[in-house]
C-alpha cells in the first residue's frame, strides 16, 4: 500500500521535473528573443528606483547586460557556478565604490520581476500553462537571487576580515625611544581583544628590549569599559613582575572615573598627565638628563 | 637536579630549573630558609626563568618564601618571570608583593641597591622600609 503511494508521488515528481525540463528551454528562448526590450525595461526600473547611484549610466548598461546574460544562462544550464564567479567579481569591483547590499539585491529582484511580468504577458491566455511556467521559473529565479546576494555578502565580509587583520597588525606598536625605555601609543577603541593583544606585545617587548620603564599613552582612547580597565591594571601588575615599571599618560576624565569606580589600588598605578611628562619622568627614573645645547 | 642554591658573597642565588610539584616547592622553601641562616645571607635572588608555568600554589610559596626571608633578615628579589607567567599570576588575582627584576643581572643590581651594597654597614632592616 505504502509502496504504491511512494511510487505515485515519485512518478508525479518525475513528471514535474520532465515538464520543467521541457518548459525551461522555451522560457530561455523567450528571454533571449526579447533580450533588448526586457533589458531596457529593467534599466528603466533600476533608474526609477534610484539604485546603483554610485555608478555611471555606461557602467550600469554594461553590467546589466552581463547580469542579464548570466541570469538567462543559469536558467538554461541550472548551474550557478559561472554566475557565482561573476557575482564575486562584480562585488569586488563595486564594493569599493560604496554600492550597498540592498542595491545589489534590489536590482536582481527587479530583473526577476521584469522577467516574470513578461511571462505573465506571454502566457496570459492559458492560465494553467502560466502556472506551470512559473513553477519552473520561480525556483531557478530564487536560486539566482540567493546566489548573487550571498556572493556579495561573502565578498563584503572578506574585505572586512582583511581590514580587521590589517588594523590588528598596525594597532599596537611597541617602540623603544631610549635605552630600556619603551612607549606604547594607543589610539582608537580599546576593546577586550585589543587589550589582550596589547598585553602580550608589551610583555614580550619588555623581554626583548630589556625594558625598565614603559610609558603607555592612552590620549587617543576616549573611554574604556570595566573589563578593559581591569585588564589595563593587570598589565601594569604583570609588567612589574617582569621588573619594568609602567607609567600611564593621557588618561581621559572618563577613563579616570572608570578606574576609580572599579576601585583600582592607586598606589600601583603610576599616572602622569601627558606623554611629554611621562617621558620626562621615565628619563628621570632611568637617569637620563636631556639638556639643550648651548648654540640653540 | 631540580634546583640549585648557590652562595654569592652575601647573597644566595636560588634557581629553579624545572617545574616543581607542591612537595618539592615546600622543600625548596625550607632549604632556602635554612641556608639564609647558615650563610647569614642578606639577600636571596630566586631565578624562575626556566619556568613556563607557575600555578597558584607556586606563586603563593614564592611569596611566602620572600616574607619568611624578610623575617630572617634577608631581602628577596624574584627574577626571570616569563611574560605568560607574569600575566597568569595577575590573571589569577594573586598578590605577589615582592621585588622583581627582569633577569639575574638586573636582580643582582637591584639587590645591591636594596641592601646598600655588599658588606656595607647598612642594617638589613633598612630593606623593610622600601618594599613596593
Amino acid at each position: 500500500m505504502t509502496t504504491s503511494a511512494v511510487d505515485v508521488s515519485t512518478a508525479a515528481e518525475r513528471a514535474d521535473i520532465d515538464e520543467h525540463a521541457e518548459l525551461l528551454p522555451e522560457l530561455v528562448a523567450h528571454l533571449r528573443e526579447h533580450r533588448s526590450e526586457l533589458r531596457e525595461e529593467w534599466s528603466t526600473r533600476i533608474n526609477a528606483a534610484h539604485l546603483l547611484a554610485a555608478m555611471t549610466p555606461q557602467e550600469i548598461t554594461s553590467e546589466t547586460q552581463s547580469v542579464y546574460d548570466n541570469y538567462v544562462e543559469v536558467l538554461e544550464t541550472g548551474s550557478v557556478e559561472a554566475l557565482q564567479r561573476y557575482a564575486r567579481d562584480l562585488s569586488e569591483r563595486i564594493i569599493p565604490r560604496g554600492v550597498e547590499t540592498h542595491e545589489v539585491v534590489g536590482i536582481v529582484l527587479l530583473l526577476r520581476d521584469v522577467l516574470a511580468r513578461s511571462l505573465f504577458k506571454k502566457y496570459q491566455q492559458d492560465f494553467a500553462l502560466l502556472n506551470r511556467v512559473l513553477d519552473a521559473y520561480e525556483p531557478a529565479a530564487n536560486r539566482i537571487a540567493n546566489t548573487v546576494a550571498v556572493s556579495f555578502v561573502d565578498e563584503r565580509e572578506r574585505v572586512i576580515r582583511d581590514q580587521q587583520d590589517a588594523i590588528r597588525e598596525l594597532s599596537t606598536p611597541v617602540l623603544q625611544v631610549r635605552e630600556r625605555l619603551l612607549i606604547l601609543p594607543i589610539i582608537g577603541v580599546l576593546d577586550n581583544q585589543r587589550a589582550s593583544q596589547l598585553t602580550e606585545q608589551l610583555l614580550h617587548g619588555i623581554r626583548t628590549h630589556r625594558a625598565k620603564v614603559v610609558v603607555i599613552d592612552i590620549t587617543g582612547v576616549a573611554d574604556v569599559d570595566e573589563p578593559v580597565a581591569n585588564h589595563l591594571v593587570k598589565t601594569v601588575d604583570a609588567s612589574r613582575l617582569m621588573g619594568a615599571s609602567v607609567i600611564i599618560t593621557g588618561l581621559s576624565s572618563e577613563i579616570a572615573q572608570t578606574l576609580v569606580m572599579i576601585g583600582v589600588d592607586l598606589n600601583k598605578m603610576n599616572t602622569i598627565g601627558d606623554l611629554q611628562g611621562g617621558i620626562e619622568e621615565a628619563e628621570r627614573l632611568l637617569g637620563f638628563k636631556v639638556t639643550k645645547s648651548a648654540e640653540s | 637536579m631540580l634546583v640549585s642554591i648557590l652562595r654569592q658573597g652575601d647573597f644566595l642565588i636560588a634557581s629553579i630549573h624545572t617545574a616543581l610539584d607542591d612537595a618539592e616547592l615546600l622543600k625548596f622553601q625550607q632549604d632556602v630558609v635554612t641556608k639564609i641562616g647558615e650563610h647569614r645571607s642578606r639577600g636571596v635572588i630566586i631565578d624562575v626563568a626556566a619556568l613556563d608555568v607557575l600555578d597558584s600554589f607556586g606563586s603563593l610559596t614564592l611569596r611566602n618564601l620572600a616574607h619568611i626571608a624578610r623575617l630572617r633578615g634577608s631581602a628577596t628579589v624574584l627574577v626571570g618571570i616569563q611574560p605568560d607567567v607574569a600575566f597568569a599570576i595577575v590573571q589569577l588575582g594573586m598578590n605577589v608583593d615582592v621585588h622583581t627584576a627582569l633577569d639575574l643581572e638586573e636582580g643582582l643590581e637591584m639587590m645591591e641597591q636594596l641592601t646598600g651594597g655588599r658588606r656595607a654597614g647598612r642594617s638589613s632592616l633598612a630593606v623593610l622600609r622600601d618594599l613596593p
